[in-house]
């Protein structure tokens, strides 16, 4: 075991969780349960936790498919498309909330289109946070499930395929059951992308209270004139992104 | 090849830290400040998102009036910039758009020196090009279906705005409450809203793509701008020039031309 590891093993720990215990160190205790009370706080919350779940559902009704035509369906182009899925992961964020507001935007290519059609406009609506968090969180789901395919015995959906079963009840009845705890866990990681974004958000739909305003938003701009506040909606975000990614990881993704 | 390469890059670098060394050495005229003291060297503004346009201007000629002196500036919501001062950021002078985002710094000992107030600034109505959403008045913004951007209320232009809105007795709901004045006037430029209120000289210097509508209320909003340098100013000398020529003749003329208004004498 080449000790020499330990060192920089070490230095990688502390540089990931010091931060973490100085936000615990400067938390104002005393005055939290007050804090925590202050109207604004659960307004954020709750729309933060709303915008992350749509968001992840429309990536799952969207991903899923996607990642299983990148995994099961043989066409040309398909390493240019599996290349172009992960583009937003590697996007900074804001650059996507301009992209989204040059499409989906009053003047944008179809935004303009949907205004005219429908009425719908979605910069500064809560529709717009979870488009602009979808497209930033998909490839994580997209990513986690396609290589759960790729991984899956595909003898079980050739079973079933002699035995009669359409393509449509093999994807329900096989596919979708065998890769289950892949879908799970690229759920919860599109999630957790999703519950932290900021970028295209504040950049796409805005900034109100109620409507757009999501937690990281909130701690941005309480940063500028509060900063117990700021660090207090840390916390919670942080808590509450903790509790969830570890119930989840027990019950679904279950590691080594 | 690859050795090549790496020599042709290392040559590079050596050649770029001998020019550096040499403008560090000093070949050029020191240019003499207030004091005597020699002005030069680098100074890190911190300056209110308003003054993007008029401070460039103002650094490109003060760079120009002391040879070896590089001004750089960033930009941001002025409680923001005060956020940054009181956490240590490495800057020289700040410029604020009211002195409500300038009372932090001061209160927490980090200014050197009083601030002085070197330019006034008032809001005005910004409609994308000719006024899509027909908005004349500051009453107009209420009407259903026109989409209004503000400030957030903790940066001096959204504070402006709830005192106008308030002189007004208009009760607005905007869409989106920006973190500076260069956000809601983006989302005028990219008619994402019918208005936003932002300062005359936002108005002004986005001309060409936005329209302003002047109101009478905003005369009751008006921001005083101080400027300080700062107790952790790596370059105090060349910081305090820069100071002077913000509030010097020179200074003045470049802000009204940008459509600042002078301080109250």
């Amino acid at each position: 075991m080449p000790v020499a590891l330990f060192v920089p093993a070490g230095l990688g720990l502390a540089f990931l969780v010091l931060p973490l215990t100085g936000l615990l160190a400067r938390a104002p205790w005393a005055t939290l349960p007050q804090r925590l009370a202050a109207p604004g706080v659960l307004t954020a919350l709750r729309l933060s936790l709303l915008t992350a779940t749509g968001a992840t559902l429309l990536c799952l009704a969207l991903g899923v498919p996607l990642a299983w035509v990148l995994a099961r369906v043989r066409f040309p182009g398909r390493r240019l498309v599996r290349a172009l899925v992960t583009v937003p992961l590697v996007l900074p964020p804001v650059v996507g909330g301009v992209a989204l507001l040059l499409v989906f935007g009053r003047r944008g290519l179809l935004g303009g289109w949907l205004d005219a059609t429908f009425g719908v406009t979605l910069p500064f609506t809560t529709a717009g946070v979870v488009l602009a968090e979808a497209f930033v969180a998909m490839p994580f789901l997209v990513i986690a499930v396609e290589g759960a395919l790729r991984a899956a015995d595909s003898r079980y959906e050739e079973a079933a395929a002699t035995l009669g079963a359409g393509r449509w009840t093999t994807f329900t009845h096989v596919t979708l059951p065998l890769v289950a705890p892949g879908v799970a866990a690229g759920a919860v990681l599109c999630w957790a992308r999703a519950l932290g974004e900021f970028g295209a958000t504040i950049t796409f739909a805005g900034n109100f209270p109620g409507r757009t305003q999501t937690m990281p938003l909130a701690v941005y701009l309480a940063l500028e004139t509060d900063l117990e506040a700021a660090i207090v909606l840390s916390l919670v975000l942080l808590t509450v992104s903790v509790a969830i990614l570890a119930g989840l990881r027990d019950r679904w993704v279950t590691g080594p | 090849m690859t050795g090549t390469t790496t020599r042709t890059a290392l040559a590079g670098a050596f050649a770029l830290a001998l020019a550096l060394a040499g403008c560090a050495g000093g070949s050029d005229r020191p240019a003499p400040g207030e004091s005597g003291a020699e002005v030069r060297g680098p100074v890190t503004v911190l300056a209110a998102a308003s003054l993007t346009e008029s401070f460039h201007r103002l650094g490109d000629e003060f760079e120009a009036a002391h040879p070896g002196t590089t001004v750089t500036f960033s930009f941001a919501g002025s409680s923001a910039l005060a956020t940054q001062v009181n956490q240590g950021a490495p800057a020289d002078v700040f410029a604020a758009a009211s002195p409500a985002t300038m009372r932090p710094v001061t209160d927490a000992g980090n200014a050197a020196g009083e601030p002085a107030t070197f330019a006034r600034n008032q809001l005005v109505i910004a409609v994308p090009k000719g006024n899509p959403g027909g908005v004349g008045a500051l009453a107009d913004l209420t009407r259903p279906g026109v989409k209004v951007a503000l400030c957030a209320e903790q940066v001096p232009c959204g504070a402006a705005a709830r005192t106008a809105l308030d002189a007004a007795g208009v009760a607005l709901t905007p869409v989106t409450l920006e973190s500076d004045v260069k956000g809601a006037l983006a989302k005028v430029r990219l008619g994402e809203v019918d208005a936003a209120l932002v300062y005359r000289t936002d108005a002004t210097a986005a001309a060409s793509q936005v329209d302003a509508v002047e109101f009478p209320e905003s005369a009751r909003a008006v921001n005083d701008y101080p400027i300080v340098v700062l107790r952790q100013a790596g370059n105090p000398t060349a910081a305090r020039a820069f100071v002077a020529y913000v509030l010097s003749d020179r200074g003045r003329a470049a802000l009204t031309a940008a459509g600042f208004q002078p301080p109250r004498a």
